[in-house]
């Protein structure tokens, strides 16, 4: 009796930093858990009901500009003023093309460059580049090897050899 | 589901009249003169139910009254200058403000040379019932396209709204009657006003009259008064 009485030590100081040494794995969890229903019962939150985010499938349109295509406001004719008909032709077209890109294959794009014009393109750059960062002294003699390129080629180059055992 | 809408597309509607769909809802586009109601589409302006395709819905009606919307190009009446906001009348319920740095090349120390009682053609930024509407001069890319200050010699008139969205229909026989006739230079604000300048006021007065005029016409009757008045004007 006088044992139990004993180890009854109240909460607070069982909770403290250097009372955990000593404590047994049972009243160790017991200590977490009663912490946990302290926090989370201090965890407020607003007791309402769920917010339902509902897809809405009906969308309101104010201007009757996307319902009937209207055109540009500004107008001229017969070259009366020829800024406003550079104009109109610009922004009338604009929503001709937007019109006509929704329709047309996105994937599809025109090549402006072709492959031969890329390589050929290239063949020259490597040269130029390479001219570009070799010291004054290389560069002569990267312009010869350029000539014989052919010869420089079969130089035979210093890799590791694995050793055969 | 949007069956007994496409049912009723060139029909006369009615404020009041609901749509309510039962069947699984699939997206859905209601332009002016419609309006939603949780679930429903009620109608709120007496005309004919219009569609375009693939799923997009509208009342053509008639009225004078000009109501902001955004995104809508209007001409303005810059009624007065308070600070940083012009305030500008667009024939809505209520002034709409347009600041000062919202014209192209406008900073702080460069401000546009606006005057009140100028000529604005501008474009709704915000169109809001329940504030104050807002106007820009310039797009998104800060280009000004033909907005800002203009109308130097010209007639400003009013039009009905159904007139000017005719006006402005993509190849407008309208329009395609009246650039026969002489040179001259037209805006045309979706709030019902439209400004010309020709080479004369005759001419000017001439353009203004016969769209006047065209409000309540068919097309043989306006061709035939178009042909009058071009052989008498030239």
């Amino acid at each position: 009796m006088a044992s139990e009485n004993a180890t009854k030590l109240s909460k607070n100081l069982l909770r403290m930093k250097f009372m955990q040494r000593g404590l047994d794995a049972e009243v160790k969890k017991q200590l977490e858990e009663e912490e946990k229903r302290i926090i989370s019962d201090e965890h407020w939150y607003l007791d309402l009901p769920e917010l339902k985010a509902k897809e809405n499938f009906i969308i309101e349109e104010r201007s009757f500009v996307p319902c009937e295509d209207l055109v540009y406001g500004r107008m001229s004719f017969r070259g009366f003023n020829p800024e406003v008909e550079k104009l109109m032709a610009v922004m009338n077209t604009q929503k001709q093309a937007e019109e006509e890109e929704e329709e047309e294959d996105v994937t599809r794009m025109d090549t402006d460059v072709t492959d031969e014009e890329m390589a050929r393109r290239y063949e020259s750059l490597v040269g130029s580049m390479r001219r570009k960062f070799a010291k004054k002294r290389e560069r002569s003699s990267t312009q010869d090897e350029d000539v014989n390129q052919s010869t420089a080629e079969t130089k035979v180059k210093k890799v590791f050899l694995k050793p055969l055992d | 589901m949007a069956d007994c809408l496409k049912d009723k597309v060139g029909e006369v509607l009615l404020p009041g009249d609901v749509f309510s769909f039962e069947s699984k809802p699939e997206k859905l586009i209601c332009g002016p003169g419609l309006r939603r109601n949780g679930d429903e589409i009620l109608v709120c302006k007496s005309g004919i139910l219009r569609h375009k395709q693939p799923n997009m819905y509208w009342i053509d009606s008639q009225q004078r009254r000009y109501v902001p919307a955004k995104g809508e190009s209007v001409i303005g009446i810059v009624t007065a200058k308070s600070g940083d906001v012009f305030k500008v009348d667009v024939g809505g319920s209520e002034l709409a403000s347009l600041s000062y740095l919202a014209f192209e090349g406008a900073t702080k120390r460069n401000r546009p040379n606006v005057q009140v009682g100028d000529l604005v053609y501008s474009q709704f930024i915000i169109a809001n019932k329940d504030m104050e509407p807002e106007l820009v001069c310039i797009d998104s890319c800060g280009r000004a396209n033909g907005m800002g200050v203009f109308g130097a010699g010209g007639l400003l008139f009013k039009v009905s709204l159904g007139l000017v969205r005719r006006l402005l229909a993509p190849q407008s026989e309208i329009v395609r009657d009246l650039e026969k006739m002489f040179p001259f230079e037209m805006v045309v604000g979706l709030n019902g006003r439209v400004w010309v300048k020709a080479s004369s006021t005759q001419r000017a007065l001439i353009v203004a009259n016969l769209l006047e005029s065209c409000e309540n016409m068919t097309a043989q009757q306006r061709q035939a008064l178009f042909r009058r008045v071009s052989d008498g004007a030239s």
